[in-house]
């Protein structure tokens, strides 16, 4: 070892590499561990409490979605794309209804639009006030975390409304909506847009200003820009680092050109940039979803689905009174569609970027091929690369605050 | 600076490769283009580096397999102007017996898990990476899953056949 000292910070780690005393230590964190939230391996090789080197190994939840998906009649896609975000699902199954309409050429009324638009929102916040609150319970607050849970349990209960189901929703057809919206419903949605701001807020007087939460999150794993697009990430983490690239913003679907929003941008790439980006992006949801709602009050009411009955399912009781609702029930049921042959990509955004579907027609009654472009997978793949000099506890917050959905990862 | 559109992109890319690319399509206003393993990393240059193109963001690898085509592979580049929101789809069709292509790593560091799990499904292999393994199957599958000769099921089962359906 030289004589000279040398400052060693978290940017300039220092190892030494002739210390006859040194030992690096392999640690293997998961696959199953309480703080990597998911089925996430890494092998790191540790100096102390630093990281020397991170493999990681994905894969544990692997179910061949993709190979799934060509055996499978359009319709029947849905409920796997529900298992990719788990968290946000409703996003998921509305970016691949609109992927097989963009296909098919269906038009979808504004109400609909709309009422897709409320449902990706508070699937967006559901996601956000997950992350955000394991990040809390991550840096060491747990409260903040219940605080907000009781909201996403509120979103969770109007998913039910609308749906039936809560996590893995199946939310939606393709052309529409199974049902419209009770009344229920739509009381549900405004009084969480009356609940949720004071819980946020509290939420965010809790870590915004709090010494112990800046100093675990601040300066931590910060990204430039341009390593950020090198990586191809997306979502709330590339908009932390300054990039203002939010596909409802540069490629408007489902009529959010409408809308009134801002797409809110960090400057330092930081753990605690894209903790406010999530804070802010919830704002931005709610407004969105005030002004859905002001929106549907104008349009006709009653209307829930595209007029297009040889892909949309027909009420029950036409099937068996009305000889065309039969001959397009069974069409449909047995996946006898007449389809464009074609091929399409339709990219959403998901809770946590970029969510694409790139899917390839061939007449037949399953898809050709259907690619998922999964952010967390794209997202992921940066993290043992700059885990490397980190401290174990910022890696774990690192982790966190990326919101890898071991799900969407494994496809 | 003038409004990208297929047209101009497909000019100033013909102006740079002339025959090494050729026109697929504008599937629902995506421009499609193809070209050769030879040329495919120049071309990635050159969509990302170009000052008017600017197609800076790579979105996806993937690949799909036509069995009963001569060349049974495509590699699909989606690639993205995050200035203009354009974006341009790529295949590169390529041989059967050992799919090889020049890897994207050197264009785009994000291209090293895209192409890894393109290898862990289709068995392409990607000249150059640098750690191109398996990333989702485990190490000791010895087929490529997607590949459309691999069944997703048993195929001796018989209560699923189109028979029974009249079809």
């Amino acid at each position: 070892m030289s004589n000279s000292i040398t400052k060693i910070t978290p940017n300039n780690p220092v190892f030494f590499d002739n210390d006859p005393q040194e030992e690096l230590t392999t640690l293997n964190i998961g696959p199953t561990h309480p703080a990597t939230h998911g089925v996430f391996q890494n092998v790191c090789q540790m100096d102390g409490e630093r990281i020397v080197s991170a493999v990681s190994t994905i894969g544990y939840i692997h179910r061949a979605f993709e190979k799934i998906a060509e055996h499978r009649p359009f319709y029947q896609i849905t409920p796997l794309t529900d298992r990719l975000n788990y968290c946000s699902s409703p996003i998921n199954n509305m970016g691949y209804h609109m992927t097989v309409e963009k296909l098919l050429n269906i038009e979808i009324p504004k109400r609909v639009q709309y009422m897709r638009v409320i449902v990706m929102e508070l699937a967006r916040i559901a996601d956000h006030i997950i992350c955000n609150g394991i990040l809390g319970v991550d840096t060491g607050a747990f409260s903040g975390f219940l605080y907000v849970m009781q909201e996403r349990e509120f979103i969770y209960e109007i998913f039910e409304e609308i749906c039936g189901a809560r996590l893995t929703t199946n939310i939606g057809r393709i052309g529409g909506f199974e049902r419209d919206f009770n009344d229920v419903a739509f009381r549900k949605i405004r009084e969480f847009l009356d609940r949720y701001p004071p819980v946020l807020r509290e939420f965010e007087e809790l870590f915004v200003r709090n010494r112990i939460f800046i100093e675990r999150t601040a300066g931590v794993a910060a990204v430039t820009p341009e390593q950020a697009l090198s990586y191809s990430w997306s979502g709330p983490i590339l908009r932390a680092t300054g990039v203002d690239y939010d596909v409802r913003a540069v490629a408007p679907y489902c009529s959010y050109e409408e809308f009134d929003f801002e797409v809110p941008v960090g400057t330092n790439g930081d753990v605690y940039d894209r903790f406010m980006v999530r804070n802010a992006e919830m704002w931005q949801s709610m407004h969105i979803i005030e002004q859905a709602l002001e929106k549907i009050a104008k349009e006709p009411a009653g209307i829930f689905h595209a007029d297009v009955p040889e892909f949309y399912l027909p009420p029950k009781e036409q099937v068996y009174n009305n000889m065309e609702a039969l001959i397009y029930h069974f069409k449909i049921v047995m996946g006898e569609w007449e389809t464009p042959i074609s091929e399409v990509y339709h990219a959403v955004e998901g809770a946590n970027g970029e969510l694409g579907f790139y899917l390839i027609h061939d007449g037949g009654r399953t898809p050709y091929r259907l690619h998922f472009r999964r952010p967390s997978f794209v997202n992921y793949q940066m993290f043992a690369p700059m885990s490397s000099g980190m401290l174990l506890s910022d890696a774990i917050i690192n982790m966190s605050s990326l919101n890898v959905i071991a799900g969407e990862l494994d496809a | 600076m003038d409004k990208l559109d297929n047209q101009g992109i497909w000019r100033s890319l013909q102006e740079q490769f002339a025959e090494r690319i050729g026109l697929v399509g504008e599937p629902h206003g995506l421009l499609t283009i193809t070209t050769t393993k030879e040329h495919i990393i120049a071309l990635l240059s050159f969509l990302k580096n170009d000052e008017r193109l600017r197609f800076t963001y790579l979105t996806d690898i993937t690949a799909v397999h036509y069995p009963r085509q001569e060349k049974p592979f495509a590699v699909v580049y989606h690639v993205h102007n995050l200035f203009q929101n354009v974006r341009v789809r790529i295949k590169v069709f390529i041989d059967g017996d050992q799919p090889t292509i020049p890897t994207a790593t050197s264009v785009w560091e994000g291209a090293n898990w895209m192409e890894r799990e393109t290898y862990d499904f289709f068995g392409i292999v990607f000249e150059g990476h640098p750690d191109l393994r398996r990333i989702l199957n485990m190490d000791e599958l010895d087929v490529f899953p997607m590949r459309r000769e691999y069944p997703l099921e048993d195929p001796n089962r018989v209560d699923k056949k189109d028979f029974y359906f009249g079809r």
